[in-house]
């Protein structure tokens, strides 16, 4: 078992823990990016996903965008983003992997959005507009908090998928992550791969936890006796 | 921007890499189902099983493929085993779930029906149940499939990935307008392998399932 | 005013099918001999794990070879459960149920049920196979061969009254009641001595099931199979049981006879509650026309005198009389239509519908009600026989 302390040892060295390739900055930088992608796409996304749903039209979209967003892969996106992001003189590393998780987060999240606002009980929306409810007035006191758990959901699962694909913001030259497990690699540095790998795994899975957790939060209590299976339709694993 | 003479003098090239693609898919499908269908005969014979099942499914479903990668490359080094190790974990959740559903979703009555003139439980799983649940199984073999072939193109990163490969060659020279040409290509030849690959478990459903079309054409 | 014509120009029964009639005079419940008894269930009991009370508790019932055995009661009464622990979906806790004589248990549960056709309210064709082939699943599970199955699916479709071009459809494409019958097909398909029925009509219209129900006496007719007949319908039971099992929560057998005693003698309160406070009335459908006496009724041959039409008429209160000639009845005719004339003539106008002497007394006074009269005129073929009246029904309904 001399890997596993290997890799032990590689954790205990300070030489991981400091500096602009430290496990910290590594952090930080890969949770920066996901939140700052996460919150554009989370805008340009859900709004008009709850928008069209309201008004139950743009179904075909909704199909279209999940489709087309299984069909592309998030590896091809973060290639293609290099030579946008050049073309566009914003460079390597942080812009380009900026540009592809963008692309990524929207589709799941306007469909799930658009699904589930969509799908909101009509005879509970009926109610609300028989006791004179304006349409505003349905859309944030009945339709939004009805959606918010699959919305809530929606959310989760495209971090996870987010943070996944930042992983890969490595091969556009970008930190985060992904540069332990790449470098690694590319130097035959198996320890470093593992480590990394473990890394990313737990940054994953925290991020799917912490989002479960706040989705229990935030849910509406009434709503949360109704939860059934999953509704939401996942993203690609990257 | 693209390339065209690029890619004339590269044909050969780009279709051993597309033939590379598509057998990596096919295996990890291939595999996936088969061990999914081992799962799910578990899950639906001991119930309690399933919620085990689908948590740990669900977990590998969750955990980023370079990680995956990078906890079996010091076992199994960069190899194709590696590869298909980790494409197979990813079709696990989506094709258990599927399978699960698809039979869960045989309408009791009918079940009794089979019962009561005489099918044994086996036989009831072949001739009924399965044939039944087979839309919901296909759907999640159709997702599973399109899923695998986007994840292919990730594992040009240990040394296989077929048209990942040339993506990833694209990247090594971004400057040039062939880098670009490269990524461009795999791409596009990626997301039609895709789709062809959707359409055409599609076709083969519709053709497996003569009794939905109708229903379809009656409605 | 006076009572009017029996048929008037707007109003007319339906003409009666011979096999509802001939419903109505049988199943007297005459006492089974052991031989004659298909079906056998000694002390039942079934507890569901989990469950406190037993769903079926103690129940012993003997099914009749050959005859219909309707069991009914109220929702969550035990009948489903009682049916399936014949053909073993549902295992009894304690207690023994003998089919044709032997110990159900004593053959594997799929042997036992490929002799037992199974009819339920949701169906369960198969949805993935042509109506031919869902015919074809117990005598293909049997090993017929492929020239048997095809002739038996062919005599089972026309059995049921289906078309024949059905037999390459999809369930998917029949209405709700041919689905119906091709689940009854099916359960038929390897000619099974006995046949249970959970519900069969219940989820069709009172149209559609009113056809079922006569379709199903008919094919009882020409059978005879052992029929175990579940529904929470009491007139459903009435109408096609030769035996009626009427069964209390936890499957508490209240009481087990022919309908007619049923509803002449009801065991106890809760199966009087159960059968209704138009009992009597339920009971005037069991009985035919045969057994009560006729009135000749007010008639006159043609060429009487308008003075004998008018006698006649007043004898019998009525602004109508019929023309008859020996046992052939040429119509009826009011006052009115004598105005004029000498002498009564050789026509009348047409009765709309008619009576036989199987006809039951309640179709009788529906006749009657209907034609807002006080009798009504019963036949038999062409021959006139007489008329039947309000006065000897409610004698009826009294006694
Ligand atoms: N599978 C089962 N598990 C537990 N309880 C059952 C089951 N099936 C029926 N029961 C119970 O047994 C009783 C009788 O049910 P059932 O035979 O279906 O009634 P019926 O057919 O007369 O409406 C009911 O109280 C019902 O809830
Ligand atoms: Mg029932």
């Amino acid at each position: 078992m001399s890997f596993l302390a290997d890799v032990l040892a590689w954790f205990a060295d300070p030489v991981n823990w400091s500096g602009s390739g430290g496990i910290p900055n590594r952090v930080f930088e890969h949770v920066q990016l996901s939140t700052f992608a996460m919150m554009i796409a989370a805008l340009l996304g859900i709004i008009p996903a709850v928008i069209l749903g309201h008004a139950r039209r743009g179904g075909v979209l909704a199909v279209a965008a999940v489709n087309i967003a299984r069909a592309v892969p998030s590896f091809a996106i973060i290639a293609l983003a290099l030579p946008v992001s050049i073309a566009l003189g914003l460079g390597l590393g942080f812009w380009p992997t900026l540009l592809a998780l963008v692309a990524l987060a929207i589709p799941p999240m306007f469909t799930n959005a658009y699904t589930a606002v969509r799908d909101v009980d009509p005879g509970v929306v009926e109610a609300a507009r028989g006791m004179g409810m304006t349409p505003a007035g349905i859309l944030a006191k009945v339709e939004v908090p009805m959606a918010l758990p699959i919305i809530l959901a929606a959310v989760r699962v495209s971090a996870v998928q987010v943070v996944a694909t930042a992983t890969l913001g490595a091969i556009v030259a970008w930190g985060g992550l992904g540069r332990y497990v790449i470098d690694g690699f590319a130097t035959r540095n198996n320890v470093e791969v593992f480590a990394g790998g473990l890394l990313v795994a737990l940054l994953a899975v925290a991020t799917e936890v912490g989002f479960g957790v706040l989705e229990r939060l935030v849910e509406p209590r009434g709503l949360r006796m109704l939860r059934g299976q999953e509704q939401v339709v996942r993203p690609a694993p990257t | 921007m693209i390339r065209w003479d690029w890619i004339g003098r590269n044909l050969d090239d780009i279709g051993a890499l597309t033939g590379e693609h598509l057998l990596l898919t096919g295996i990890a499908v291939a595999a996936g189902l088969v061990v999914s269908l081992g799962l799910s005969a578990i899950a639906l014979r001991f119930r309690k099983t399933y919620a085990p099942i689908t948590w740990v499914t669900g977990i590998l479903y969750t955990i980023p493929s370079l990680a995956l990668f990078a906890f079996l490359v010091p076992i199994t080094g960069l190899s194709i085993l590696t590869a298909e190790i980790g494409l197979v974990s990813y079709t696990l959740l989506i094709l258990i779930r599927n399978i699960v559903a698809g039979i869960d979703g045989v309408p009791p009555a009918i079940k009794e029906a089979a019962d009561a003139m005489g099918y044994t439980r086996r036989h009831r799983l072949w001739a009924v149940e399965i044939p039944l649940a087979l839309p919901v199984i296909v759907a999640g073999i159709r997702i599973a499939t399109v899923t695998t072939i986007g994840l292919v193109t990730v594992t040009s990163l240990i040394g296989q990935g077929g048209l990942g490969a040339l993506i990833l060659r694209g990247l090594g020279t971004f400057y040039s307008p062939i880098g670009t040409t490269q990524i461009i290509v795999g791409t596009v030849l990626s997301v039609i392998l895709a789709v062809a690959a959707d359409v055409s478990l599609a076709f083969a459903e519709r053709v497996l399932t003569p009794w939905a079309r109708r229903r379809e054409a009656a409605a | 005013m006076g009572s009017r014509p029996p048929y008037p120009r707007s109003f007319a029964p339906a003409v009666l099918s011979p096999l509802q009639s001939l419903r109505s005079l049988g199943g007297t419940g005459r006492l089974a001999r052991v031989s004659d008894v298909m079906i056998s269930l000694r002390h039942v009991s079934k507890t569901f794990p989990g469950g406190t009370a037993p769903a079926v508790g103690d129940l012993s019932l003997d099914v009749p070879r050959g005859e219909i055995v309707v069991l009914v009661g109220p929702s969550g009464c035990g009948k489903t459960t009682t049916l399936k622990m014949i053909n073993r979906l549902i295992e009894p806790t304690s207690g023994e149920i003998y089919v044709d004589g032997e110990l159900a248990t004593s053959v594997e549960a799929h042997l036992l049920r490929r002799k037992i056709g199974y009819v339920i309210q949701q169906i369960g064709l198969f949805p993935h196979r042509t109506i031919a082939e869902n015919i074809a699943t117990v005598p293909t599970l049997v090993g017929w061969d492929e020239q048997r199955i095809a002739e038996r699916v062919t005599e089972l479709i026309e059995l049921v009254g289906l078309e024949p071009e059905m037999a390459d459809r999809y369930p998917a494409e029949l209405s709700g009641g041919q689905q119906q019958r091709v689940g009854v097909a099916r359960a038929l398909a390897a000619d099974p001595p006995v046949l249970l029925m959970d519900e069969p009509f219940g989820a069709v219209d009172p149209i559609v099931r009113s056809k079922l129900q006569e379709e199903l006496l008919a094919l009882q007719d020409r059978l005879r199979k052992t029929i175990v007949f579940v529904t929470h319908d009491i007139d459903e039971a009435i109408r096609l049981g030769n035996r009626v099992a009427i069964l209390n929560v936890g499957g508490v057998l209240e009481q087990y006879a022919s309908p007619a005693e049923i509803l002449a003698e009801p065991a106890n309160d809760f199966v009087a509650e159960f059968l209704g406070s138009d009992r009597g009335l339920k009971r005037l459908s069991l009985i035919p026309i045969s057994t009560v006496d006729l009135d000749p009724g007010p008639v006159v041959a043609p060429g009487g005198t308008v003075e004998e039409a008018r006698r006649v008429m007043e004898r019998y209160g009525t602004d109508w009389f019929a023309v008859v000639d020996g046992d052939r009845m040429l119509g009826w005719l009011t006052e009115d239509d004598l105005r004029g004339a000498a002498t009564v003539p050789r026509s009348g106008r047409r009765f709309r519908a008619w009576l036989t002497r199987s006809s039951s007394l309640r179709e009788a006074l529906d006749a009657i009600v209907s034609g807002r009269t006080t009798m009504a005129a019963v036949f038999d073929g062409d021959r006139y026989l007489g008329m039947i009246d309000v006065d000897t029904i409610s004698r009826e309904i009294v006694r």
